[in-house]
C-alpha cells in the first residue's frame, strides 16, 4: 500500500538533496571539526558552508546561527539562556497555545518565583497585541511567542509583537519551528531577537536544530564543555545534521515561492472539498494569517483517534489533536484555548502537506474522507437522524 | 500508535450490531461528549428472557467501538442474571485484551450494559442513576464504581484505577481518596513504594518554614495538578495559614475545594507542620475566573 503523507508538521522525509549531500560524511569524511589536521578540518568549511545556507534562508549573518540538538533545545536555550543572563527581571511572556518545548520551560519558570503570564487568544486562535501591551513592564525579562502554531496553522503577526517588545526594552524569542521553510523571513529587517528552528521540519534529519541569536543579544550557554558554536553551544558538532540542515535552508530558500503556491493550492482543494463534503465539519482557525501547507479540520461528534485508524488504513497519514488516553479531559490545548466546544475538539484531524505530495494524494484523500466520517457518525449516539 | 489486537481492529473496522433495537426492553446510555466517549446501548428479550437482540451506538476511540461491538454479541442469548455477570475483563479478554490505558472502554461497556438492564427491570422507567456518593467529579465516577474496578481487575495503583474507569483523571482532586480506597481493599497487595519525604526538623524558624512551604508546593503539589491543566500559586504565609491561588482548570474545577484540603493541606502538613491550615486567596479566585472567560 502507497503511503500518503499528510503529516508534515509532525516530522517530514529528508530530501534526496540532502541525504545525497550527507551520505559521505559517515564512512568517509567522519573527522571532528575541532581536529588540528586537514582531515578533520576540512569538515570545519563544512559547517561553515551550513551556517551560510542556514543564514541566507534567515536573512542574517552567519554568526547569528547557533547550531543545535533540535528545536527544543533551541527553546529551552533561548528562555533559559536569556533568565540566566538577566537575573534581576522575573516575569516572562508567553501565550496558551504554545509547544510544550516552550510552555512547560515558562510553566516550571513559577517554581522559582518568576511570574509568568499566558496570553489568550480568540476563537480563529489570534492574539489580541493589546493584551500583550497591558502585560509588558520593567520586570519582563523575555516574551516568548510562537511564530505559527503546529495545531491550526495559525501564523502570529510576529514583526510587529518583536518591535512592541523590543521598544519596551524586553528580550523576544520566537519558536518558529513550524513557519521556517514555509514562509519568508528576513532577520535583518526584524526585531526578533532569538529564534528556533528544527531541521526535520523542513526535509533535514532528525537531530538538528538552529538557534538563531541577533547580535548583541545576551544570552547565557545551556550547554557547558567545549568552545564550539563560539562557546555558545557546546558539545561535538552533529556533522551530517549540520551539513544536511544547510542544504535543506538552501533547498527551501530556492523552492519556497513556487512550493508554497503548489502546496497551498493542494491544502485548499482538500481543505474545501473536505469541509464541504463531509457533514459535520467545521475549520480550526481561519482561513487568513496561516501557514499554506495546514489545514485543522473538527468533525464534530465523532472521535479523532477513531478517524485516524479508519485514514491508516487507506495509508493516509495525519494526526488528530485529541489524545485519548484514560482521562484527559482536554482534548487539545490549543484547540480549548481557542474555545472549540467539545463537541468538535475531541474530533479534530491535522493534515499537514509538504511538496512531496501531489494532487491524486489530496483526490484518494477526498474521496475515503466522507465515507469514513459518514460511517462513524452512524455510530454516533449523538448524530440523531 | 496504539497496540491493537486482530480483533479489535476487526470488530473497529466491521463492526456488528450497529444502531437501535427498535422498541427495546433496555436501554443503557452512559458517558458524555466531554468525557471524549459514549456509548448507548439498546436490547430486546425474547419470550424466555433471553436476550434476542441487542445493538449500540458509540461516540469515541477504535477501542470504545470495538468493545461496544464485541459487547453485543456476547450478551445475545444471555438471560438477564447472566448478562450482568460479564464484567469488564471478560469484555477485554474477548478482544484479545486491550492497551492498558484503553482499559475504561471495556469499563463503560460493562456500565452500559448494567444501566440497560436496571432500566428494564424498572419497568423502563428509570434511567442510570448515580448509585452512592460520587468520588471522582470531573468523570461522574461514583466510589461504588472505584470499588469494583479494583475488586474485579486486582488493581493497586491510582495510575490504574485511572486506566480503567477514568477516575483521577481529569483534575486529580480525588487521587488521594482513590489511594485510601485502594489500601483498604487490597491491604498488603499495594505496593509500599519508598517515600523521600524530608525529615521534619523539630523547631522551624519563618524563614526555614516558608521556603518548605514553597517547596513542597514546587514538588509535591504542583506536579500533580499540572499534569491535568491546574496550577497552583502560593500567595502569602500569615502564620500558620497557607494563602494559595488556583489557576488554569483548577480554577474553574467544581472539586479545588477538596483539592485544597485534601491535596495541599494534606501535603504541608505531611512535609513541613502539622499546624498549617490553607485558604485560597480571595482576590485571585476572582481574578482566575474573569480570566477563563476571556
Amino acid at each position: 500500500m502507497k503511503t500518503i503523507y499528510f503529516d508534515n508538521n509532525a516530522t517530514t522525509k529528508v530530501a534526496e538533496e540532502v541525504l545525497e549531500e550527507i551520505t559521505p560524511l559517515f564512512c568517509n569524511l567522519y573527522g571532528n571539526p575541532s581536529s588540528m589536521h586537514t582531515f578533520g578540518g576540512q569538515i570545519g568549511r563544512k559547517i561553515g558552508r551550513a551556517r551560510e545556507q542556514a543564514a541566507a534562508l534567515l536573512g542574517c549573518d552567519p554568526s547569528e546561527i547557533v547550531f543545535t540538538g533540535c528545536g527544543t533545545e533551541s527553546d529551552n536555550t533561548a528562555i533559559k539562556g536569556t533568565l540566566a543572563a538577566a537575573p534581576n527581571k522575573r516575569k516572562v511572556i508567553t501565550t496558551r497555545v504554545e509547544h510544550p518545548a516552550v510552555l512547560t520551560v515558562c510553566r516550571e519558570l513559577e517554581n522559582s518565583g518568576y511570574s509568568v503570564v499566558e496570553l489568550g487568544v480568540n476563537g480563529q486562535g489570534r492574539l489580541d497585541i493589546a493584551e500583550l501591551e497591558e502585560h509588558l513592564d520593567d520586570n519582563t525579562v523575555l516574551v516568548t511567542i510562537m511564530y505559527a502554531n503546529n495545531e491550526t496553522g495559525m501564523v502570529f503577526p510576529i514583526e510587529r509583537i518583536a518591535e512592541l517588545v523590543s521598544s519596551k526594552g524586553s528580550v523576544f524569542h520566537t519558536d518558529a519551528v513550524q513557519a521556517v521553510g514555509k514562509m519568508p523571513l528576513n532577520l535583518k529587517d526584524s526585531a526578533i531577537d532569538l529564534l528556533s528552528l528544527s531541521g526535520h521540519k523542513l526535509h533535514a534529519p532528525k537531530g538538528v536544530g538552529i538557534l538563531y541569536v541577533r547580535k548583541g543579544t545576551r544570552l547565557s550557554p545551556f550547554m557547558l564543555g567545549g568552545h564550539q558554536e563560539a562557546g555558545r553551544r557546546a558539545g561535538t558538532e552533529n556533522v551530517p545534521g549540520i551539513v544536511g540542515l544547510g542544504k535543506a535552508c538552501e533547498l527551501a530558500a530556492t523552492n519556497l515561492e513556487e512550493e508554497n503556491n503548489k502546496v497551498k493550492y493542494l491544502r485548499d482543494k482538500l481543505e474545501n472539498a473536505l469541509l464541504e463534503e463531509c457533514p459535520g465539519s467545521r475549520l480550526n482557525g481561519d482561513t487568513q494569517d496561516r501557514l499554506p501547507n495546514t489545514c485543522n479540520i473538527s468533525f464534530e461528534y465523532i472521535e479523532g483517534e477513531a478517524i485516524l485508524l479508519m485514514l491508516d488504513k487507506y495509508g493516509i497519514c495525519a494526526s488528530s489533536g485529541s489524545a485519548c488516553t484514560s482521562g484527559s479531559l482536554e482534548p487539545s490545548h490549543v484547540l480549548r484555548a481557542m474555545g472549540v466546544p467539545f463537541t468538535a475538539a475531541h474530533g479534530s484531524i491535522r493534515f499537514s502537506l509538504s511538496r512531496y505530495n501531489t494532487e491524486e494524494e489530496v483526490d484518494y484523500t477526498i474521496e475515503k474522507m466522507p465515507a469514513i466520517v459518514k460511517q462513524l457518525r452512524e455510530l454516533s449516539p449523538f448524530v440523531t437522524k | 500508535m496504539w497496540d491493537y489486537t486482530d480483533k479489535v481492529r476487526d470488530h473497529f473496522f466491521n463492526p456488528q450490531n450497529v444502531g437501535e433495537v427498535e422498541n427495546p426492553d433496555g436501554v443503557g446510555e452512559v458517558g458524555s461528549l466531554a468525557c471524549g466517549d459514549a456509548l448507548k446501548l439498546t436490547f430486546k428479550l425474547d419470550e424466555n428472557g433471553r436476550i434476542k437482540d441487542a445493538k449500540f451506538k458509540t461516540f469515541g476511540c477504535a477501542s470504545a467501538i470495538a468493545t461496544s461491538s464485541v459487547l453485543t454479541e456476547m450478551i445475545k442469548g444471555l438471560t438477564l442474571d447472566e448478562a450482568v455477570k460479564v464484567t469488564n475483563k471478560d469484555i477485554a479478554d474477548r478482544l484479545g485484551g486491550l492497551p492498558e490505558q484503553k482499559m475504561h472502554c471495556s469499563v463503560m461497556g460493562r456500565e452500559a450494559l448494567e444501566a440497560a438492564v436496571e432500566h428494564y427491570r424498572s419497568g423502563g422507567k428509570k434511567k442510570h442513576e448515580i448509585e452512592g456518593e460520587v468520588v471522582c467529579t470531573c468523570f461522574g465516577v461514583t466510589e461504588k464504581e472505584i470499588e469494583r474496578v479494583i475488586r474485579e481487575n486486582d488493581l493497586t495503583t491510582v495510575d490504574e484505577v485511572t486506566n480503567y474507569c477514568k477516575a483521577g483523571g481529569g483534575c486529580g482532586g480525588c487521587q488521594g481518596a482513590i489511594e485510601k480506597m485502594i489500601e483498604t481493599i487490597q491491604g498488603d497487595k499495594v505496593k509500599a513504594e519508598p517515600v523521600s519525604a524530608p525529615r521534619r526538623t523539630g523547631k522551624l524558624t519563618n524563614i526555614q518554614k516558608m521556603q518548605l512551604v514553597q517547596q513542597t508546593i514546587n514538588e509535591q503539589v504542583r506536579p500533580a495538578l499540572r499534569t491535568h491543566g491546574g496550577n497552583i500559586e502560593l500567595i502569602d504565609i500569615d502564620g500558620n495559614k497557607v494563602i494559595v491561588a488556583f489557576r488554569g482548570m483548577c480554577a474553574q474545577c467544581q472539586l479545588a475545594e477538596f483539592t485544597m484540603k485534601d491535596v495541599v493541606e494534606a501535603k504541608l502538613r505531611e512535609f513541613v507542620s502539622e499546624e498549617l491550615f490553607v485558604e485560597e486567596d480571595a482576590d485571585s479566585k476572582d481574578e482566575s475566573h474573569e480570566h477563563i472567560k476571556k
